[in-house]
């Protein structure tokens, strides 16, 4: 960088234009050696000086000179982004849609490529945190089980109860479903309020869109669209989400929305069709089911009743519903799938080989 | 703009992408991550100028609401990156490059943009039912996310910036 050399015949930095109209440049572009610069780097003056500069160059931007901000541009790329907004909210399968799946097809699998490059570094994390997490689970457990075994001496209405989940058993043995399993890989900014994640299973692996989505503990959510290799899955608890409900014992039926809320302790507002069954605290709360299984299957765990505040006056009732999965620490989930689907990856398959009566097509 | 930084460019706001995606939802609080694609918008915009940095911050915002598992209205990233570029790069003639002063403008530019994606959420009623105060919490986090990681994630981007750069003319 021969420019960085004293230049005998240089212009005064003190009287060229630029230092002059902006005073604040005057160090940082000595310091580059720019606008015919004094010293040669390395050999300031005082280490105090040294000191300084070094610091301007961890944070200078280097010496391009900024070209003028164009208004026209400025105006011709925010009219483009609202052209791609009105595309997106005016046309249903347009062509936003198609260059979402475009960079979905590229974008999912490095996605997924790397969660499983830092998998074993946010695994460190979990163990700390799971740690101290189960041994809060297993006092809550604990108290869970002393209140059951109380309840297990008490109950007459178990017998109802337990009825239904043998129905529901049933029905759940029925659908005769498989389930593809897949990692979360993604997941959405809550800065946009949508509880999306991303899997790693697309159609390739037999997903499509409006699949219900399982964890170990119950219900996820919804596929909401698949490609080839990923597909975004929306969570029960965001707050375009809508689920159909029955609740525990009294079989009430009701709609649950999300809150568009994530962190721990995140609820779900159950809405009742009829309002006057009010269901009681801690009962479970399982998914009503769709026509045809999609989005939801019938059966499948939600949650329980947490509070249910009634209204005398106006005679309506709200009931929060806590989810029983964990939509935090979402690892491992479950895509239920017709018997029998094409998938690159196995399918987990129930034990009961019970004959096929409606394979339903989701 | 040669092809080697537009690659290069292009490499970064991908591995932005990336790490805000798959890698911040670890650390995030109550699910709001940093903006690391703002943070390279204002990043090119201190480094090139206004005008690499509003279409850089298009395509990144462009990337942003369709990449998976986006689901909102596309388009709404796209509007705030090229304000955040066209701010960030007007701003940069008229500050020393101190520690302070970019810390400043990362604060204003992340402000500017994550207030521009909740409204704009808020205007076409994307997620229905989202509360004010919510969406404000949202915002001042993100914000505080970004400043927190700038000293982390601007002067090496800014190195790399400084080194793509070609010898003065």
């Amino acid at each position: 960088m021969t420019d960085l050399l004293p230049r005998s015949g240089g212009p005064d930095p003190a009287s060229a234009p630029g230092p002059v109209r902006r005073p604040f440049r005057d160090l940082s572009a000595e310091g580059r050696g720019r606008a015919g610069g004094r010293w040669r780097r390395g050999r300031v003056p005082g280490s105090l000086l040294s000191r300084v500069e070094r610091r301007e160059r961890r944070w200078s931007a280097g010496p391009a000179p900024a070209a003028p901000a164009s208004r026209s541009l400025l105006a011709a790329l925010l009219l483009a982004a609202a052209t791609v907004t009105t595309l997106d909210l005016s046309t249903d399968h347009g062509p936003v849609e198609a260059a979402r799946g475009v960079v979905a097809d590229v974008v999912g699998p490095l996605e997924s490529g790397t969660a499983a490059l830092v998998r074993p570094f946010t695994a460190i994390g979990d163990f700390f945190t799971s740690r101290s997490a189960l041994r809060a689970q297993v006092a809550e457990l604990q108290a869970e089980n002393d209140a059951l075994t109380d309840q297990l001496a008490t109950a007459d209405v178990d017998t109802r109860r337990l009825a239904t989940y043998d129905a529901l058993a049933a029905e759940a043995d029925d659908l005769d479903r498989a389930v593809v399993a897949a990692r979360v890989v993604g997941w959405g900014a809550a800065q946009t309020f949508t509880d999306t994640v991303t899997i790693d299973a697309g159609t390739e692996d037999g997903v499509s869109a409006d699949d219900t989505v399982i964890a170990g503990d119950g219900l996820v959510g919804r596929v909401l669209t698949a490609d080839s290799s990923t597909s975004t899955v929306v969570l029960i608890t965001d707050a375009d989400s809508t689920v159909g409900a029955r609740v525990g014992s009294s079989g009430t039926l009701g709609f649950l929305t999300g809150r568009g809320e994530v962190s721990d302790g995140a609820t779900l507002d159950l809405e009742l069709v009829d309002s006057t069954e009010v269901p009681d605290r801690g009962e479970t709360v399982l998914t009503w089911g769709s026509q045809d299984g999609a989005p939801y299957l019938s059966g499948i765990r939600i949650g329980r009743v947490t509070k249910v505040y009634s209204s005398l006056r106006d005679s309506s009732v709200r009931v929060e519903v806590e989810p029983s999965v964990d939509m935090t620490s979402l690892d491992v989930v479950g895509v239920i799938v017709p018997k029998g689907t094409d998938s690159a990856r196995g399918l987990i398959t129930g034990s009961s080989g019970s004959s096929d009566t409606s394979g339903s097509d989701g | 703009m040669s092809p080697v930084r537009t690659l290069v460019t292009g490499a970064v706001v991908l591995a932005a992408l990336l790490l805000q995606v798959v890698v911040a939802p670890h650390v995030a609080w109550h699910g709001v991550v940093p903006d690391l694609v703002l943070l390279v918008v204002v990043a090119v915009a201190l480094a090139r100028g206004p005008q690499p940095a509003m279409v850089l911050g298009f395509c990144a915002g462009l990337l942003v609401d369709l990449a998976p598992p986006a689901e909102h209205v596309a388009g709404r990233w796209a509007f705030a990156l090229v304000v955040v570029g066209y701010l960030a790069g007007r701003l940069r003639p008229d500050v020393a490059p101190t520690a302070l002063s970019t810390v400043a403008t990362v604060a204003g530019c992340s402000f500017v943009g994550a207030s521009l994606v909740a409204l704009s959420g808020l205007l076409l009623g994307d997620p229905a039912g989202v509360g004010t105060g919510e969406l404000m919490l949202a915002v001042l986090a993100s914000v505080v996310w970004d400043v927190a990681l700038t000293p982390l994630v601007l002067p090496p981007l800014l190195a790399l910036l400084r080194r793509l750069e070609p010898g003065p003319a």
